[in-house]
């Protein structure tokens, strides 16, 4: 073979690697898709709301109470009613929005950071480093998540930022999964074996090779697992181990909202809407994403 | 049959528990600062908490303590509550019960919701009915098991007081009793997994029912239910009860937080309570018993699938 042929060759595997337009035909599979666009929309108004909540909030949501108003259903001055002490669930719920998405957003990411890499080396090492990472993955799969969340609550304490490490733990043996799963699908291709021909490294044939092939059904499992995110930490702050009062948590007002049901169902029906529009959103929004990155699978 | 895959399972199986308790032992090694002062608070006596240290064993060398615990746990004995300085494993025994009644009660709701609804749909794919399945499943997955609690509570106990709130009686003291007391909870929780398996049912059975031999049976002129009875179902019950045994650790998650939500005096609520009180051999009795309990379904659940389907030869 000659010089230039060669070349010619790594040029077209290269190709191969970095494929040109491949986000393209996602972005069009996803924009036809119309649930993924459903998702898209309400995951995209809970962003919206996460960072501008408290700028569009009518009230202050501790100190603003409206004594007259305790109970209150749905009026002009208070469209989502009013809680026990009177104050705005517009505004509570706008707050809470912010809690959750940061939660959710930390929380995944601490997964996604922890998980990915120990999968990819599970998946890409030794048989040795395999067992070990995931036989230990294996003891954190077999906790019933919320209970697992509920036990690092149990050793780092109650709060919002222990609710985020707590929640993370939980998911990394997920991602770790699914990047390892991934990684003993495609190690043995064509384009990894030519990366170790040129001399590349271990890490750079995981990190520039393997990564970018294994991306999509991690993106995928982001989207999902952030709607677990919203729901764990609701029903953490439910039990009271999450975010603290007074601030506003959608799974706190939903507790307060519990003990008040007879005086208003109002209290306890919003935030529970909140959080169920904001998990549909992000699960809409992994379905299309699903579709759209893997064709195949519809 | 390839006898050494089954050996292999057990053997895993017993190594994942035998590390669940060790990351269950953790729990107290791992609290930040003197696990006996965040028992008593920051305002006990330095006289108190050695005293709490002595009793929860931590002037002894980990590995000591490690075994002792783990040996007295093989034997039966979880150690004494905190809070009672009752020993916990009769406390387990009597919430393990509950526990194990309301996570079959929701298994069964779910899956008496999830067969029909999801065989219909993917016998008529894209009809009036599998939208409205799709439909179901979706708001099913996104709704959060609490606030169905909540709502079952407001329609059926408060509203229409057709069943209690909450709380429980044993089976064998007033079964229409136990029976009015786990309705909801098993309802909020198996309405949650049901709509789950769903969308799992569906696309199993969708898969069966494009293969070849499902024509040809067609072909041969058996009825629809012949088809669907003895040559769909059959073939599809392999993915169906795996995908069952992977929803098990979800059913349990659900079953703790619907234990909380109806004061169901089951595992779940027990180590909520273990935890707001500092309980920490409690708590760490019922982490263990429940992550058990959900290692060895999964074992089941593997061999079930083992015996199912024998052409499948294991690495």
């Amino acid at each position: 073979m000659t010089e230039t042929t060669h070349s010619g060759e790594i040029a077209k595997l290269k190709e191969h690697v970095k494929p040109d337009g491949i986000w393209i035909g996602v972005y069009r599979r996803f924009i036809r898709h119309p649930i993924g666009m459903i998702g898209f929309f309400l995951v995209a108004v809970l962003i919206f709301v996460g960072i501008f909540g408290k700028q569009l909030a009518p009230y202050d949501p501790n100190l603003d109470m409206d004594f007259a108003a305790r109970f209150s259903g749905p009026t002009i001055e208070h469209p989502l009613g009013t809680d026990n002490n009177g104050r705005d669930t517009l505004s509570r719920i706008l707050y809470g929005a912010e809690v959750s998405l940061k939660v959710a957003i930390i929380a995944v990411t601490l997964a996604t950071i922890i998980g990915t890499p120990l999968g990819m080396i599970a998946g890409y090492g030794p048989r040795v480093v395999d067992e070990v990472i995931m036989r230990f993955m294996d003891v954190l799969f077999a906790f019933p998540a919320i209970l697992l969340a509920i036990a690092v609550l149990a050793i780092l304490g109650r709060g919002v930022e222990n609710a985020m490490i707590a929640i993370g733990i939980v998911y990394i043996p997920i991602f770790a999964r699914i990047a390892r799963g991934e990684v003993l699908s495609v190690k043995n291709e064509e384009f990894v074996e030519v990366a170790r021909a040129l001399g590349a490294s271990d890490a750079g044939i995981l990190i520039r090779h393997i990564l970018p092939n294994i991306l999509a059904p991690i993106i995928v499992e982001i989207s999902l697992s952030l709607s677990f995110a919203i729901l764990a930490e609701a029903a953490l702050s439910f039990f009271g181990l999450g975010t603290q009062p007074p601030d506003p948590s959608w799974g706190r007002m939903l507790d307060e909202g519990r003990d008040y049901f007879r005086q208003s169902l109002w209290m306890g029906m919003m935030p529970g809407l909140a959080i169920m529009l904001t998990v549909m959103g992000f699960n809409f929004l992994g379905d299309g994403l699903r579709d759209a990155l893997d064709p195949k699978t519809r | 049959m390839n006898y050494s895959y089954l050996l292999q399972r057990i053997a895993l199986a017993i190594l994942v528990i035998w590390g669940v308790s060790i990351a269950v032992f953790a729990i107290v090694q791992l609290v930040p600062g003197d696990p006996a002062r965040v028992v008593l608070g920051v305002q006990a006596d330095a006289e108190r908490v050695e005293a709490m240290r002595e009793r929860m064993g931590l002037n002894r060398p980990v590995l000591e303590q490690y075994t002792d615990w783990f040996t007295g746990v093989l034997r039966g004995d979880f150690g004494n509550s905190l809070i009672t300085a009752q020993p916990v494993a009769p406390q387990l025994w009597n919430r393990f019960v509950p526990t194990l009644q309301l996570a079959i009660a929701s298994l069964i709701i779910g899956l008496l919701i999830a067969f029909p609804l999801g065989i219909i749909s993917a016998l008529y794919p894209r009809s009036a009915i599998d939208v409205i399945a799709s439909i179901i499943s979706q708001v099913g997955v996104s709704i959060p098991d609490f606030w169905l609690g909540i709502m079952l509570v407001i329609l059926f106990s408060l509203t229409l007081g057709w069943l209690p709130p909450g709380g429980y009686t044993p089976i064998n003291e007033n079964p229409l009793d136990w029976l009015s007391h786990i309705i909801l909870p098993a309802l909020t929780a198996g309405l949650i997994s049901g709509s789950i398996q769903t969308r799992f049912i569906r696309s199993a059975m969708l898969e069966v029912l494009n293969e070849n031999y499902i024509r040809t049976a067609h072909a041969k002129g058996l009825d629809r239910l012949t088809v669907l009875r003895r040559h769909a179902l059959q073939n599809a019950m392999i993915t169906i009860i795996t995908i069952i045994g992977l929803q098990m650790t979800a059913l349990f998650s659900a079953v703790v937080v619907v234990e909380i939500v109806f004061a169901f005096p089951g595992l779940g609520k027990l180590s909520l309570d273990a935890v707001l009180d500092r309980d920490y051999p409690m708590l760490q009795g019922t982490v263990l018993v429940m992550a058990t309990i959900v290692t060895v379904i999964n074992l089941v659940v593997d061999m079930l699938y083992f015996f199912l389907d024998p052409r499948i030869e294991y690495a």
